[in-house]
């Protein structure tokens, strides 16, 4: 076999993937978006024309309110500013549902464009990946892998550049404040964070895994030879230099409101707690499955003459939209009990806090799929925030990377009911078959070994079929006007099985790694 | 990675790319005559109502309305889709349905574009695996930047289903370079009966052929040639076969498809152009020599012929078999042949040409490491020092590289000065006539470089093995 010189840099092949992966999101720029897409355009509207922070508030011409944190509003203010040499009517505020094409170039070239900040944390993040000794060829080192993971993650083109969001620059400061914890940077770390935190305040989710990490980690400055905490060397000073970050990075962008009396309003639009235990479409967590035990036990209730059909609550759930509902045989939900259960799988049986920056890594990812299991009012897109993470230990330990494939292809398949118009069902098919055969393949090449059990290999197989029925089989047959909601159901059901099963994994492996002997 | 896994990844890229073009709108034209959109819908109409008999001719069929100018083949192809009607009746009705769009209807036409992934696709994975080579990364690659050729993505987005043509044109090559002759025959037969336009590639098949076929004895010649000849006659009698009965219809469809009759005038200048390649290509018929006669015909009959289509740079498509042979000069034609594309597309088109030119550039660059393996062995050049004697000894490896760099920016510039910037009142046209120069001169020059590489010394096993 003849030996091909090194022709390629070491690291040639990440601007590359990044070239491609954003030609490839430039191809998407007419295709289906959401009505996200109008709620940004209000709001650059909004940000532009009014004259204070307090009106932003106070607007209510649109439907769409502002449910993100004021710095938000800053970024939309900064966009609104280029958005003028686009198209100045986009900037009306009575100009509901306008989307000419500049103004659909400009939104999702804003897009594309501030995903540059997601490749920047990329590749900080691929740097921070052990490598392996050893010559390999490019595409087996895990670098790549994690590269090829992240950058051409289907959820976030889906989610980003198909329905829009502006998710890749927020997962973009995420993983870059990660990757200076990777780094021991923690102050830069934290403060990335508690910007990330004003912008959408969804990463909630995974701020008790910062801060315990940084209390534990930052603040107590040195370790007892067998790695628990030193008491001893806690250091005030450092707690006061966290804390003077995170106080003065909500003071600026929370300020004008707290000064103008209206936080409690803001508070309300950022946390909507009318909105119901599930979303229209049930994100596939342990919710669901609730649901769905609840109506198949007042079915068979029904049919036992257990029940009246006439004292069940009409049959709301299902009904596809967003308000607040009682479950008919088990004990209704309500926010508090979601808190509750959520805090308690947070928990850390021994008390033990994450070591290392490993650690903290895989706390920032209980922390986030716990809080998705259980939490109140959770969007389906919220599974990103599990996965990705979860792609960085993914390609470092064997253990994990089964785990990926079994979270990733199930939360990919769930996000599919966001595209639901039949011209894009080629592109979201090819893109979830790109991504699930590079991961398979990729992932089992690196650690040279099968990641699945056959009996999960079969779970996958069987996505295959739902698949196939929910879009191709049930549009077309006559079920589509009497029970509409019926694939996004069975959809979101068959979902929260593989979610809860690497919940549940995920949580064991910490389990076992909390009683392993402490190593150096 | 497993190589097949990565083939498979190469492929659904071309099919997404090809699918996310299609998503611009189509510009369907305006009445009377809407656009080639329409001219496909009615050719769905006119095959699926009318018997074969009168496909071709006026009975029922007003020929002056988007008659149907291409072989057979097409007409049995449209009757094929023409079999949604199952789905919705008003997409074919006959007279009734002229002008008709619907958002389903536009899904249903870019869905029919599947007949490119069945017939072109494979094609392209078996040459690149058999017929190339290089390393499995290497011929990888070239699948992806096969697929990912923006001319004939955006040309088939607008003007359908030249991929499948040139998808049977290349399992004819494909199966002469594996030595099928009949099959070969066979499925070339097939592209011609689709689209007229392969005869462009006709002489170096029929020069390949022949030139083989001498080289063998008295006995395996008169059976090569048989079964070479019958192939052809089958062919041709299974796709005629509805109008064979009639003689005078046979020759209305040969009317229809060759109108006009053609300047003597051009013939004989295209004609000239091609002869010294197909002598040479019968001379020695060698599967390289065959590949460097496919582009050099396509390349005469372009640059020399009669009522010429701008479309038909797509038949500069077989340059792509010898993308892993010569990439930079392949690149560089390419490249030329999409740069002429803004001409003819409407503005809906600009967005995704633009994005795949620049993809296509960046990835055959990188990919192949085209600027790296350009010294002047790799590049043949040796030919023109002989022929540029009288000159001084110049490095021409770094000569062709920085033309290939000037030429790159005149390109882009005279692309973006197209689009954004108005012409001088006094010079309406300015920017058509400048964008035909740079591409008759990009066309020219790679036209007597082919000719040139054409004639020169077959590359020695040695420089084979190091383009890696």
């Amino acid at each position: 076999t003849v030996m091909a010189a090194p022709v390629m840099d070491s690291w040639s092949w990440f601007p590359a993937l990044a070239l491609g992966v954003s030609f490839l999101k430039c191809l998407f720029i007419s295709a289906y978006h959401s009505t996200d897409f109008e709620v940004h355009r209000n709001w650059l509207a909004i940000t532009h024309s009014l004259p204070c922070p307090g009106g932003t508030m106070r607007s209510n011409t649109s439907e769409w309110t502002l449910d993100y944190p004021p710095l938000f509003a800053l970024f939309e203010f900064g966009l609104s500013h280029v958005a003028r040499h686009f198209d100045r009517n986009m900037l009306q505020v009575e100009n509901l549902n306008y989307a000419s094409p500049p103004t659909v170039l400009f939104q999702r070239l804003s897009v594309i464009f501030t995903d540059l900040v997601f490749i920047y944390a990329a590749k900080e993040c691929c740097r921070c990946v052990q490598e392996q000794k050893g010559s390999r060829d490019v595409l087996n080192r895990p670098s790549f892998v994690l590269a090829v993971l992240l950058l051409w993650n289907f959820g976030l083109l889906i989610v980003d550049h198909l329905h829009f969001q502006y998710n890749g620059f927020l997962f973009g400061i995420l993983l870059l404040s990660v990757s200076k914890h990777l780094q021991v940077r923690h102050l830069q770390g934290a403060l990335l964070f508690s910007i990330l935190l004003n912008l959408k305040h969804i990463y909630l989710y995974v701020a008790p895994a910062y801060g315990v990490y940084l209390l534990r980690s930052f603040c107590f400055s040195q370790d007892n030879k067998d790695g628990s905490i030193r008491w001893m060397s806690f250091s005030p000073l450092r707690l006061l230099a966290l804390g003077a970050i995170v106080v003065s990075v909500c003071a600026l962008s929370f300020g004008p409101f707290i000064a103008m009396g209206q936080l409690p309003q803001v508070l309300s639009r950022l946390f909507p707690f009318k909105r119901g235990l599930c979303h229209a479409y049930w994100a596939p967590n342990i919710w669901a499955l609730y649901n769905i035990l609840d109506k198949i036990l007042a079915m068979l209730g029904v049919r036992l003459k257990l029940l009246q059909e006439a004292e069940l609550p009409r049959a709301s759930m299902t009904g596809g939209l967003v308000q607040e509902f009682q479950h008919s045989v088990l004990p209704s939900i309500s926010p508090s009990i979601t808190l509750v259960c959520t805090l308690l799988s947070l928990r850390r049986p021994s008390g033990g806090v994450p070591r290392g920056a490993r650690g903290f890594l895989r706390c920032l990812l209980l922390c986030a799929l716990g809080s998705f299991m259980f939490g109140w009012h959770v969007h389906e897109k919220a599974i990103l925030l599990a996965i990705l993470p979860l792609s960085i230990l993914a390609v470092e330990s064997r253990e994990d990377a089964g785990i990926f494939l079994i979270l990733s292809t199930t939360g990919h398949y769930s996000l599919f009911p966001l595209i639901f118009t039949p011209a894009e069902l080629p592109i979201k098919v090819a893109l979830m078959l790109m991504f699930v055969i590079f991961s398979f393949i990729a992932l089992t090449k690196l650690h040279m070994a099968s990641l699945l059990h056959p009996l999960e290999s079969v779970y996958l197989l069987g996505l295959i079929p739902v698949a196939i029925a929910c879009e191709v089989i049930f549009p077309l047959s006559s079920w589509q006007q009497k029970l509409p909601f019926l694939p996004l159901l069975v959809t979101s059901v068959y979902c929260s099985m593989g979610v809860c099963y690497s919940f549940l994994r995920l949580y064991i492996s910490m389990l076992r790694d909390e009683e392993r002997p402490k190593q150096a | 990675m497993h190589t097949w896994s990565l083939v498979s990844i190469c492929v659904l890229l071309g099919v997404v790319t090809r699918w996310g073009v299609s998503l611009n709108s189509y510009s369907a034209g305006k009445p009377p005559m809407f656009g080639d959109y329409e001219a496909q819908r009615h050719w769905q109409e006119v095959t699926y109502n009318l018997p074969p008999q009168e496909y071709f001719n006026t009975t029922d069929n007003d020929l002056l309305y988007w008659g149907l100018d291409y072989p057979p083949l097409t007409a049995y192809h449209s009757l094929i889709c023409a079999y949604a009607k199952m789905i919705n009746p008003e997409w074919v009705e006959l007279h009734t349905s002229r002008g008709y769009e619907s958002p389903a209807h536009k899904l249903f036409m870019r869905a029919t574009l599947v007949a490119d992934l069945l017939i072109f696709f494979p094609a392209v994975v078996v040459y690149c695996f058999y017929l190339t080579d290089g390393s499995s990364k290497r011929k990888v690659s070239t699948v992806l930047l096969f697929l990912l050729y923006p001319g004939l993505i955006l040309i088939d987005y607008g003007h359908f289903y030249n991929a499948v043509s040139l998808g049977f044109a290349l399992w004819g090559v494909l199966a002469l370079g594996l030595g099928w002759d009949a099959f070969g025959s066979m499925a070339f037969c097939l592209a011609l009966n689709y689209k007229q336009m392969e005869l462009y590639h006709a002489l170096p098949f029929f020069c390949y052929l022949l030139g083989k076929s001498v080289k063998l004895g008295l006995t395996g010649r008169f059976f090569t040639l048989a079964r070479i000849a019958s192939s052809v006659l089958v062919t041709f009698a299974l796709c005629w076969l509805p109008f064979l009965s009639d003689p005078g219809q046979a020759s209305q469809v040969v009317r229809r498809i060759f109108p006009v009759a053609r300047g003597l005038y051009e013939a004989a200048c295209t004609l000239l152009a091609v002869l010294p390649s197909c002598v040479r290509l019968l001379t020695k018929p060698t599967f390289w020599q065959f590949k460097l006669a496919l582009v050099n015909s396509s390349l005469a009959f372009f640059l020399f012929s009669y009522q010429v289509h701008e479309k038909s740079i797509l038949l500069v498509a077989p340059a792509l078999l010898l993308l892993n042979d010569l990439p930079l000069m392949v690149i560089w034609l390419l490249l030329a042949s999409t740069f002429m594309l803004p001409l003819l597309l409407k503005d809906g088109l600009l967005l995704p040409y633009v994005v795949t030119s620049l993809a296509f550039l960046f990835f055959s660059i990188y990919l192949l490491s085209a600027l790296e393996h350009c010294s002047e062995e790799e590049l043949r050049l040796g030919a023109y020092h002989k022929l540029l004697f009288f000159l001084p000894r110049l490095d021409l490896a770094g000569i062709v590289r920085w033309k290939f760099y000037i030429s790159i920016a005149v390109m882009v510039g005279l692309s973006f000065v197209t689009v954004a910037m108005v012409p001088p009142p006094h010079l309406p046209d300015l920017f058509p006539v400048l964008v035909s120069v740079t591409s008759f001169s990009h066309f020219f020059g790679t036209f007597l470089y082919f000719n040139i590489v054409q004639f020169s010394e077959p590359p020695s096993r040695k420089t084979q093995k190091k383009t890696n």
